[in-house]
């Protein structure tokens, strides 16, 4: 056999173990969409099927109908996406002004805000939930939004951004011409940083869409749940079957699937961005 | 003139930003250290100062010392699989780049990552089913016996081990072909030269000069670990089948300290121990990083 076709059989046999390994990875999600499409009775035979023997869409008829699944994938939208409007815009004001207006206050009160980016959330999670408690906003939407108004990295990575690719001839130019700041800002600034904005943006969105700690605290009354601590609830809340519960999750977890394949460029770019920061 | 005007243009725009961050992170923070020497039931007005008794009865506390020890057994075992298993599954994609199904494999691999935690640890809830669940059924099918895993003490540990690795791969993957896409290329073709085979370039050479991902890799997968909540809430909650056993992990018996037995000083006193392990292993972090910068 010549080098090249032992490459090449290489190749596919490596491509092909690749594959295995990516089908092992994803079987559980697949099985979990599967079981939602079983009847309660399927679920419960032995030994467990893996794909249903007749498939039924009335899972997923009954929880849209009889629970407030829609209202709690209302709820975590909600969250998400103010969460996300407001990252981006305290990350880019931020970062820009970090980036190019060299004042030595404003530097040290960003290091001493960087550094509390090490700290995991859950640490501070507690006193935080008083003071949530303290405004009366438990079991709301804001009271939830408290604890995701900010993102430590999110100002970083604006900064690294507009250090790299924001030249100052550009702001003194504009400002030669007699622009003002804030308009610099919006639109000489703004349009430069359209993608790593996007990048945060969809970071910030999937990690108020995942979070699960602080709801579950914040969060007591039924028709104020995110969907992740509503699904976390099911059961205690209704008796149900677990093919019940397995399409209330497929439900949710389809959809996000697809929204990170259609923006996984955006996703990568933010993720292997904090993985840099170094 | 113009500095002066530039000056409070740069105040007022940061102004808000600083001030969400000082009211949503610094004051939290600072008070989670000052409760962490008060005695507060939540209930009563008075917050007595008991200085460090909080810690000390801390480490006399069985269910405390059962959270820090399983908590540090997921976190260390999470690490432990992740970081060779993402390592060589990024070379392997790594060297596939060329291959029209790179970009399917990358997203395949990420994907347990970015899905909801609360839908995946359902998915696994139901595989690990003692009675009901395909695991055990493969077991018996194969001969073996079936196995109690959510409920055993030992098996249950090794299921969030399992469930939280098998989220972390694909951040671990992400982060090593970054790695490997920025490591010298003329380097591997000296290699190749020479004669190494694919495997000796990936252990002589991969390997040693992956070294700062790995340990960033290792550190960000240990802090992670030590925050596991989720997937023990999860695979213990109740359920048709069975109700698992609940794994005690640190950020639940904390929880619970604060919200259950009213003892917000003494859950303080726990997250302070927390911080204290992050910022343990960030330094280390910091530290090797350096060490390796100097020589």
């Amino acid at each position: 056999m010549s080098a090249k076709a032992r490459t090449r059989r290489n190749n596919a046999l490596i491509d092909i173990l690749l594959f295995l390994i990516c089908f092992v990875l994803l079987t559980p999600l697949i099985l979990l969409v599967a079981n939602g499409f079983k009847t309660p009775a399927e679920m419960l035979v032995w030994p467990p099927t893996l794909f249903p023997k007749d498939p039924t869409l009335e899972n997923f008829q009954k929880v849209f109908t009889e629970t407030p699944l829609l209202r709690w994938i209302f709820n975590s939208l909600m969250f998400a996406l103010l969460s996300t409007i407001a990252i981006v815009a305290t990350s880019a004001l931020a970062g820009y002004i970090i980036g190019k207006f060299p004042f030595r206050t404003i530097n040290i009160i960003f290091v001493l805000f960087l550094t509390t980016a090490i700290i995991p959330f859950e640490v501070y999670m507690i006193p935080l939930y008083f003071q949530v408690k303290a405004l009366g906003a438990l079991n709301s939407i804001g009271g939830l939004l408290i604890g995701y108004l900010v993102m430590s990295f999110g100002i970083f990575l604006i900064r690294q951004n507009v250090i790299a690719s924001i030249p100052d001839e550009l702001l003194e130019a504009a400002r030669i011409d007699g622009a003002g700041e804030f308009w610099i800002f919006w639109r000489v600034v703004l349009p430069l940083l359209k993608g790593p904005l996007a990048a945060l943006a969809v970071l910030a969105f999937f990690q108020a869409w995942t979070t699960f700690a602080w709801p579950i605290i914040v969060l007591t009354r039924k028709t104020s749940f995110t969907i992740e601590v509503g699904l976390a609830n099911f059961q205690s809340a209704y008796t149900v079957e677990l093919s019940l519960l397995s399409a209330a999750s497929a439900a949710v977890m389809v959809p996000s699937v697809l929204a990170f394949v259609l923006l996984r460029r955006h996703f990568v770019e933010g993720i292997t961005a904090s993985g840099m920061k170094e | 003139m113009l500095r002066r005007k530039r000056f409070w243009f740069a105040i007022i725009a940061i102004l808000p930003t600083f001030a969400i961050f000082g009211w949503v992170r610094m004051f939290p923070i600072i008070e989670t250290l000052r409760l962490s020497m008060f005695q507060w039931n939540l209930l009563s007005k008075n917050k007595p100062f008991v200085g460090f008794d909080n810690f000390i009865e801390l480490f006399g506390d069985d269910q405390f010392l059962d959270a820090l020890t399983n908590t540090a057994v997921i976190a260390f075992g999470a690490m432990a699989v992740t970081i060779p298993a993402s390592m060589v599954l990024a070379a392997v994609i790594y060297h596939r780049t060329k291959s029209r199904f790179a970009g399917f494999y990358e997203t395949a691999v990420f994907i347990p990552h970015v899905v909801s935690l609360v839908p995946a640890a359902m998915a696994w809830k139901w595989i690990f089913d003692a009675k009901l669940g395909p695991l055990n059924a493969a077991i018996v099918a194969m001969g073996g016996t079936a196995q109690p895993w959510l409920f055993d003490p030992v098996l249950s540990v090794v299921c969030i081990i399992f469930l939280v690795s098998w989220q972390t791969l694909g951040y671990g993957v992400l982060i090593y072909l970054v790695g490997f896409r920025n490591l010298p290329k003329s380097v591997y073709e000296a290699a190749q030269l020479d004669g190494a085979s694919g495997l000796q370039s990936f252990i002589y050479m991969s390997v040693p000069l992956l070294k700062p991902i790995t340990l960033y890799v290792s550190v960000v997968t240990l802090i992670s670990g030590f925050n596991v909540y989720t997937q023990a809430y999860v695979l213990a909650s109740d359920t048709q089948g069975a109700p698992g056993r609940q794994v005690r992990v640190l950020v639940l018996d904390m929880l619970e300290n604060s919200f259950q037995n009213f003892r917000v000083g003494y859950a303080a006193a726990e997250a302070v121990i927390l911080l204290s392990i992050v910022l343990l292993l960030t330094a280390i972090q910091f530290g090797l990083l350096r060490q390796k910068g100097d020589r």
